[in-house]
């Protein structure tokens, strides 16, 4: 008879070959998923991979191998495998659990690789109690049959196995579909009968269409928001391919504080938020704390949490102009809002309090480097550089400096500008500085007077010493703007070859003249009396700022933003997920581990005796067979025998 | 039936069989639970009691299973209580009490360790060159002191960590330092169990290898990294989860990895067995078959225990991450080494596969495990937040 489509199919997808293949591919389509990093920004895959693989990439889902087609399709096949698997076993080892196989043929018994065959000249009845005896002892259940040729004992223990199997299969069965409830194959299927649509834009939630928003039927999701202290929200936001899609609540999280407790030395130890969920079908708000590792389970909701971030501090800014030369401004500025300074546009993105970073020394402590905030100075025409600047000055080399970093790509480091504080740590004689070398008034009477000064004899006509002063102002502007090697430029664009060096050196001495006249000139701005000789702090001081002049062009900025105070305001990151499939996966799990301790550890053994007349006594043959662990069986089966063979001779 | 004549054949039952040490063992083991219950219970939640409470009874029937144990559990109990009462609760004394400072401090113990699995590694291949049984009864003292050194140095550390500062504390299991040490006693311990359990001193050599390469990582790791500060928990490590997760996992990486050195030795000692029929190898190592059978309950003790590791990790990722699985890639390649060893273990119970083809696929299911426990921190990044190198 020809075997029906039907069972050819079954026999296919119940294969053992089918089966390790799955198993097999799924895990290189996992490694896979951990080699290339899933679910990043898609400008990140053009920059790394190009444009050519990223397109290639993109259409086999490489971003996001776990949700993709292929991946749910290997997984259903292997659901679909086991379950034949164990549709197909199931009948056999349901006979198996039941079958003592009592009607074994001595032959057959012969064959079995355990088997011993002996005499007893005991009677009947004593060997039949003996061996049900035994038996019972070493935890088997027995069946007997008589027939003519003599009397069997079919023996076994060990169901356990084979019901492990059953177990264990069924399991990843259920496993399997719970989490594919709770995978995204919802949000796939409605995006394709264009019922969802992802959102991409930044924009408030108020205007996020509803196409992209998803109600509160919605079974089973993930889904992220951030909550400033003392605001609430009733939506969160599922990450979706290379957007969002907004996720309504059927009630209101209010965050009431957010806490960061810290060790002695400084490292965080616990992340808190008071929470109160406000519902109206609740007559009184429940009022909740969670932390990391005790969320908040509501209406099968489970609240975490997850991050934590700026809610919109408040921030005391000092604006000190980096070009022309004004008078520093104040400024408030909150932290994710924008404002205006001048014709740019201030972005800030984050503030944070604490700064506590491993000691740079190597040594095995933390130091808290202070407050810092991170912000953009959008240009009119968009672009934009990104700077980070602490509010404190920090100790480098016994001396204390301001410092901030500058980068005009968000994907290079900062690039640090080190400026030095005065004696009151503060950054003023610093800035007078700077902005007396951008002030051309007072720069040319500085210039004027070194000149003079540095003739003192008089001997040189005022038109030259004019010119003189005019190539300070030329060299101190060319500082300015491009540092020592501007300077150096200029001169292998005006001097010859060979006079480099020589020009190089006069040149540095007459700037170093000029910019220690415009720094005394701060001093004595400042009440020092100039008639002393410099204090060490004061000349180290000019060393630091004239290297961080020199370095001034690199912080490509209209103006530098000191930190004079702020209010905090932090906001707590909650994770809100739903997932029915839960209810499937844990129980599956239990009985995972239950069904793989039972198949390794109570394995099938089966014990046979029979009993046949002799005209000397009764013929024992004792075969037994065990699935596997051989060499534990071949010791109880050992022990077996002996007992046997003892009790039936000693009578 | 004949009530008398049964009797004659009953054996004892399991608990009538218990020898009386086997009862004064499980008489200390309930005494020290109930002396931890007693004096810690306030600092313990539910479900660490709950943990208390399943470890007792689980250590007396490994102990009544393994005599040994019993002898090995109590000597490294007093002597840990010996070091953590000349503690006192002075931390400061580890660098002062001569005790401390050159044995049971928890560094002082652990180099002991380094040392003790480095010579018996050194004797165990004594014992194959020699064959000589003395040898080889060295080399399994040498490693059963190593190992108690090991646990001594654990349990001391733990204690160390609560001298740090009561919020300090913590079970020492968090970090890579620490799981690395697990590593080592819970391989040993393994095989020593195999060892006496079916008289193969002979491959002692090859499994404590993989101890010896785990030490030469733990030496690099604390002189050239300074990794073996105690450090206070990270918020996402502090739960009860990890008391039970990580140990469960390190059963099934030191299963596996024993499982690999096992399929080593089948697969040298069947390449040579036409090459040199006399060989050492031949005459000094267990039979292929037994080596096929040790090999497969490595794999499947291991296959159990990673099982239980990974769901105790997805419960506690539900906890902690807002949900059982993510994909993490640490979790992912877990999953990957658990697939690897289910088609394993497929192949060669139902298709009945064995020998050198098994044995192989042994040895690289060792490079998969290792990719999962060291690799995919070295390489990938994801919430796993232990253990950076
Ligand atoms: C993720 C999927 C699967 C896993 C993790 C898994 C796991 C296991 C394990 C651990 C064993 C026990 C080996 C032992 O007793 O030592 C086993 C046995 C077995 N599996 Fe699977 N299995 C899976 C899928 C399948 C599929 C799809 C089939 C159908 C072709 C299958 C058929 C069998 C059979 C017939 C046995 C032997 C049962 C026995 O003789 O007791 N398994 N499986």
């Amino acid at each position: 008879m020809q075997p029906s489509t039907l069972s050819i199919l079954l026999r296919f997808l119940g294969s053992m070959n089918l089966a390790i293949t799955l198993l097999v591919a799924i895990a290189v389509a996992a490694v896979i998923g951990t080699v290339v990093q899933q679910n990043q920004p898609y400008p990140d895959y053009v920059l790394k991979f190009g444009p050519f693989w990223f397109e290639v990439f993109k259409g086999l889902d490489l971003f996001n191998v776990y949700s993709s087609s292929w991946f749910l399709c290997i997984l259903g096949f292997l659901v679909l495998s086991t379950s034949v698997c164990v549709y197909r076993n199931l009948p056999g080892i349901l006979r198996d659990v039941n079958d003592y196989r009592e009607h074994s043929q001595r032959n057959a018994l012969l064959r079995l690789p355990h088997h011993h065959d002996f005499e007893s000249n005991l009677d009947q009845q004593h060997i039949l109690t003996m061996i049900a005896a035994i038996l019972k002892n070493h935890g088997y259940r027995f069946r007997q049959k008589a027939d003519q040729n003599g009397v069997l004992f079919a023996a076994k223990k060990g169901n356990g196995s084979r019901l492990g199997y059953i177990f264990s299969h069924v399991a990843i069965i259920v496993i399997c579909i719970g989490g594919l409830m709770d995978g995204n194959l919802p949000l796939k299927i409605g995006e394709m009968r264009g019922n969802i649509a992802v959102e991409t834009r930044r924009i408030p939630a108020s205007d996020i269409p509803a196409i992209s928003t998803l109600s509160t039927d919605n079974a089973s999701f993930r889904a992220n928001i951030d909550i400033a202290e003392g605001s609430a929200a009733d939506l969160a936001f599922i990450d979706y391919k290379d957007g969002y899609l907004l996720q309504k609540l059927p009630f209101t999280i209010q965050v009431n504080d957010f806490r960061i407790e810290h060790y002695p030395s400084g490292q965080p130890k616990s992340f808190e938020s008071d929470l109160t969920i406000l519902d109206a079908e609740l007559p009184q708000p429940v009022q909740h704390t969670i932390s990391v590792n005790h969320p908040l389970t509501y209406k099968g909701y489970t609240i975490y949490q997850n991050s934590f971030g700026d809610g919109g501090s408040k921030l005391a800014l000092k604006v000190w102009p980096l070009s022309g030369s004004h008078t520093p401004a104040a400024l408030q500025a909150t932290v994710k809002q924008f404002t205006q300074i001048g014709d740019q546009q201030l972005e800030i993105s984050d503030f944070r309090p604490f700064n506590v970073n491993p000691d740079p020394s190597g040594a095995k402590q933390f130091v808290n480097l202070g407050p810092s905030f991170q912000y953009k100075l959008r240009r009119p025409e968009g672009t934009a550089n990104e700077y980070l600047t602490y509010m404190q000055p920090i100790l480098q080399e016994g001396r204390w400096f301001y410092l901030s970093g500058m980068r005009s790509k968000v994907s290079e480091p900062f690039i640090y500008w080190f400026m030095p504080a005065d004696q009151e740590k503060r950054l003023d004689r610093f800035m007078a500085l700077y902005q007396t070398l951008l002030n051309p008034q007072a720069l040319a009477a500085i210039a004027q007077q070194t000149a003079d000064s540095s003739d003192s004899g008089r001997q040189s006509q005022p038109k030259d010493r004019e010119a003189v002063a005019q190539f300070m102002l030329k060299l101190a502007n060319q500082f300015v703007t491009g540092g020592y090697d501007a300077i150096t430029a200029g001169i292998e664009q005006t001097v010859a070859a060979d006079k480099h060096q020589e020009a190089g050196q006069v040149y540095v001495a007459v700037l170093q003249r000029l910019l220690k006249n415009v720094y005394l000139q701060v001093l004595q701005d400042e009440g020092i009396d100039l008639n002393q000789p410099l204090a060490e702090f004061d000349s180290q001081f000019m060393l630091d700022a004239i290297a961080a002049i020199n370095l001034a062009h690199v912080y490509d900025a209209v103006v530098f933003l000191e930190m004079q105070s702020f209010q905090h305001i932090e906001a707590t990151g909650l994770q809100i997920t739903r997932s029915p499939g839960k209810w499937l996966v844990f129980p599956g799990c239990l009985l995972l581990v239950l069904g793989v301790f039972c198949m390794f550890y109570l394995p099938q053994r089966r014990l046979w005796l029979l009993l046949e007349s002799r005209e000397t006594g009764t013929s024992i043959l004792l075969a037994g067979s065990a699935q596997r662990n051989r060499y534990d069986f071949d010791k109880e089966f050992a022990l077996i025998k002996q007992q046997l063979t003892q009790h039936s001779t000693s009578a | 039936m004949d009530n008398s004549l049964q009797s004659n054949y009953q054996q004892p039952s399991y608990f009538e069989s218990r020898s009386a040490y086997d009862w004064v063992w499980a008489l200390l083991v309930i005494s020290g639970a109930g002396y931890v219950f007693a004096n810690y219970h306030v600092l313990m939640d539910a479900y660490e009691i709950g943990i208390l409470a399943i470890s007792a009874p689980l250590l007396i029937w490994l102990g009544w299973r393994w005599a040994t144990l019993q002898f090995f559990s109590l000597s490294v109990a007093a002597l840990s209580i010996l070091a953590i009462s000349s503690y006192g609760g002075d931390l400061s004394r580890g660098e002062s009490a001569f005790l401390l400072k050159y044995l049971f401090a928890s560094q002082s113990a652990i180099m002991w360790m380094s040392a003790l699995y480095v010579m018996a590694t050194a004797t165990y291949f004594g014992l194959l060159f020699s064959g000589r049984e003395f040898v080889g009864k060295v080399a399994s003292s040498l490693t059963w002191c190593a190992t108690a050194m090991g646990v001594i140095g654990l349990m001391v550390r733990w204690r160390e960590s609560y001298l740090m500062g009561a919020d300090i504390g913590h079970i020492p299991v968090s970090n890579l330092y620490e799981v690395f040490i697990l590593f080592s006693i819970i391989t040993a311990l393994l095989y020593l169990h195999y060892e006496q359990h079916y008289k193969t001193r002979s491959l002692g050599a090859f499994v404590l290898l993989v101890i010896s390469a785990a030490i030469g990582f733990l030496l690099w790791y604390t002189f050239d990294r300074h990794a073996d500060g105690i450090q206070p928990l990270v918020p996402a490590l502090n739960s009860y989860w990890m008391k039970i997760h990580v140990p469960a996992n390190f059963v099934g990486y030191g299963s596996f990895s024993l499982a690999a050195m096992i399929g080593l030795v089948y697969v040298l000692k069947s390449s040579f067995q036409t090459v040199r029929p006399q060989g050492l190898l031949q005459s000094r190592l267990p039979d292929l078959a037994l080596l096929d059978d040790l090999m497969y309950k490595a794999i499947a003790l291991g296959f159990a225990f990673f099982t239980l590791a990974t769901i105790l990790g997805a419960l506690w990722a539900a906890e902690a991450w807002g949900g059982y699985w993510s994909w993490d890639p640490k979790e992912t390649w877990a999953l990957i080494v658990w697939l690897n060893y289910a088609a394993w273990l497929h192949m060669r119970l139902t298709k009945g596969c064995s020998g050198k083809p098994m044995a192989w696929w042994a040895i690289v299911g060792f490079f998969v495990t290792l990719f999962a426990f060291l690799g995919v921190n070295m390489f990938l990044s994801g919430l796993h937040s232990y253990g950076e190198l």
